[in-house]
């Protein structure tokens, strides 16, 4: 009798923990509307593979607090199956001996054969892939208010010179030209534009992807400094703090004629029901028209003990990269699909834009990682440079030269 | 055998401990327990996650070496001193005044004081409306034709840090101002009476013998100011978020990035370190010389 009922207790245990295990358990940012939309479409996709789906969002644009919260899971040696991680944070979490190979799916899905190979080497450590990607965003747009344009008879800058004869044109005109917010990260995605146009992508690669010190503190990098900073006078003193979402407002407002900014702003522009290509245009910055600086959401998998999980955790895997995903998702992002073999139909016109220069300058090399967006630095040398590049904008009284020095010096913490 | 007696003795003895242990438990191993891991995490390698292989003053280096903590530092030491001062005098000055048995004390004692009630987030977000300059005082007195009036502070990279102390002031002077009123109406009316029969005027009453009186309110005041500017971080979160740039960074906001989003654990362990020193180098004295004094009765 007291056997069987041991036995029973054993049994309903196990049971409860097969149901347990059998949840897919995944850390996503993606709280905002377009965001959780999408989110919903990937529990949809799960549930139909027979998974459980177990959600753990953690609010918070830039995801701080979700990284925040899956340290201390992690710590406590109870990590989710997947969570939202990019860049080359994938490397430092593979470092850290937590994450679990999907290598299987992939080398069955011949993810290789679909991914550019700048994007694949990001999602693989030590040659395995541990983290699949989602999408890819573009950061080098110039958001711009064709009718304030047309209003002081400039045109659309293509290069940098061209970019400040309509700044000047404009602010004759009593339009404010650029509408900019002023936290570290939007300085430095600024920054990067204005480096990849003034210098090129090989200067880019050099100094931002593999930090060499010579170009960080050359006479190029000290004309793009010069560059950057001229934006300043175009600028209203109001941007100090000011976030993305907002300064994208004043642009579809027709408070402001341009943004630089990434392109998570179309879903600003959408939300305020206005047309690509009519109400707002979106170029690539001056001087990045054959260059792509990217930014790629990806899920990295974490080690977990219970087979079912695992295969939970492969089944994630293979959703993720599925087409039919990864179409549904980005028009709902605003991005395009990390595969580069998918038909963009259904995408709007900056969307088909950017999928072919996507293609086209991975095939070039002119497919450089954003590295304002965690894609090209460890965490702890980009919020060097952050702060070089901040303190550069916000002193009005540091010479381009003495930055210059700064982020040689920044480049070199790890 | 037991006797009623003994059970009494042993419950005595005993029950005190055991109404205490789980309190202390708690603080030996949440407080000192984590001051303790912090300390060695400080001198540890500790990148995105802790780990646990000595390395030395390596971190405590890098952190003096970092131009960005020197910026939190100094900016701690303005923010400190005209926040306490500030506060201190601010607060003094109007438990004097209240205390000239006005008529409706009661009411304006919870103007003052209604601040204290508002988080250091509501305070920051709040003055961070009224110091924009598109938005608050500055675009106010545009409007009302005075168009040369500039308030930049906010978006000022070299005054930013001062109007994280003009919040600071707004919200705690009411609350220094209730902890001298309270000390004031313990101060013996005989004394006060007695001097006035002497012939002292008002002022003089209140600088040689009442404020004296008030010593260990003044010590407590003290105490609670400078810790709070010490640990300030939502303050300055809400009003400049760090900046403009990283220009209003307090050591506590220095912390949390390098910790929690740089991946810089070990560095963030250490700038922690730094800063319970600096709160010990208060505290301590403080806690010695009043635990001597119990000594002495």
């Amino acid at each position: 009798m007291r056997n069987l009922k041991l036995g029973l207790l054993a049994t309903s245990m196990a049971l409860a923990f097969s149901v347990q295990a059998a949840e897919v358990e995944v850390l996503h940012y993606w709280t905002s509307g377009g965001e959780a939309k999408a989110a919903a479409e990937l529990k949809k996709m799960m549930e139909g593979k027979g998974n459980k789906w177990k959600d753990f969002a953690v609010a918070g644009g830039g995801g701080e607090n979700a990284m925040t919260a899956l340290k201390t899971r992690v710590v406590s040696g109870n990590p989710p199956a997947a969570a939202q991680i990019k860049g080359p944070s994938i490397q430092e979490w593979g470092d850290e001996g937590v994450l679990g190979s999907i290598d299987a799916v992939a080398k069955k899905e011949g993810w290789d054969k679909v991914l550019p190979p700048v994007v694949s080497n990001v999602m693989k450590y030590k040659g395995q892939y541990v983290a699949a990607p989602v999408n890819v965003h573009r950061v080098n747009w110039l958001w711009v208010n064709p009718e304030l344009l047309k209003k002081a008879n400039a045109k659309v800058p293509t290069t940098w010179d061209e970019f400040f004869v309509t700044a000047a044109a404009l602010q004759k005109a009593g339009i404010q030209p650029l509408a900019y917010g002023g936290q570290p990260w939007q300085d430095s995605t600024v920054f990067e534009s204005v480096a990849l146009g003034v210098g090129g992508v090989d200067f880019y690669k050099k100094a931002f992807v593999q930090l060499d010190s010579a170009t960080l503190s050359g006479p190029t990098m000290i004309k793009v400094l010069e560059t950057y900073k001229k934006l300043k006078p175009f600028t209203d003193k109001n941007a100090a703090g000011r976030e993305w979402n907002l300064a994208t407002s004043m642009v579809i407002n027709g408070k402001a004629a341009m943004q630089f900014m990434g392109d998570w702003a179309k879903g600003e522009f959408l939300a305020a029901g206005k047309v690509p290509g009519k109400d707002f245009l979106c170029v690539a910055a001056p001087g990045t028209a054959n260059a792509f600086t990217f930014n790629i959401d990806s899920f990295a998998m974490f080690k977990l003990k219970d087979a079912s999980a695992v295969k939970g955790q492969n089944d994630l895997a293979s959703t993720l990269m599925s087409p039919a995903f990864q179409e549904v998702f980005n028009l709902n992002k605003g991005s395009i699909p990390a595969r580069t073999d998918l038909a963009m139909d259904k995408f709007d016109e900056c969307g088909k834009k950017s999928a072919v220069d996507f293609k086209a300058t991975a095939a070039k090399g002119g497919l450089v990682p954003s590295w304002a967006h965690g894609m090209a630095m460890k965490s702890a040398t980009q919020g060097a440079v952050y702060d070089a590049v901040t303190q550069f904008w916000n002193d009005d009284k540091m010479s381009a030269k003495d930055a210059a020095m700064k982020l040689a010096a920044a480049a070199k913490t790890k | 055998m037991s006797t009623p007696n003994a059970h009494y003795g042993f419950a005595e003895r005993w029950l005190p401990r055991l109404v205490l242990a789980p309190s202390f438990l708690l603080t030996l191993v949440f407080l000192y327990g984590f001051i303790a891991w912090n300390g060695y995490l400080s001198f540890t390698n500790s990148r995105l996650l802790p780990n646990y292989e000595w390395a030395g003053l390596v971190q405590y280096a890098t952190l003096f070496e970092n131009e960005r903590w020197w910026v939190a530092v100094r900016n701690l030491g303005v923010f400190a001193v005209l926040f306490i001062g500030g506060a201190m005098a601010i607060g003094i000055t109007l438990a004097i005044l209240l205390d000239q048995k006005v008529r409706g004390e009661g009411a304006i004692r919870t103007l003052y004081l209604y601040p204290m009630a508002l988080s250091f987030v509501v305070t920051g977000t709040a003055w961070k409306w009224m110091l924009n300059p598109g938005l608050g005082l500055e675009k106010l007195m545009h409007d009302w034709g005075f168009t040369s009036f500039t308030f930049d502070w906010l978006v000022n990279s070299d005054m930013s840090i001062y109007t994280v102390v003009i919040a600071g002031l707004w919200q705690s002077s009411g609350f220094v101002m209730a902890l001298f009123l309270a000390g004031l109406r313990g101060v013996d009316d005989s004394i006060i009476k007695a001097a006035q029969i002497d012939g002292a005027t008002l002022p003089r009453i209140y600088w040689k013998i009442i404020l004296p009186a008030l010593r260990p309110v003044v010590f407590s005041t003290l105490m609670i100011l400078s810790h709070i500017a010490i640990k300030s971080f939502d303050l300055v979160m809400a009003l400049t978020g760090g900046g403009p740039g990283f220009s209003s960074d307090l050591p506590a906001t220095f912390m949390y990035s390098m910790a929690f989003t740089r991946g810089q654990t070990g560095l963030g362990a250490a700038s922690a370190m730094m800063m319970l020193a600096t709160v010990a180098a208060i505290v301590v004295p403080y806690l010695y010389s009043e635990l001597r004094k119990d000594h002495h009765g």
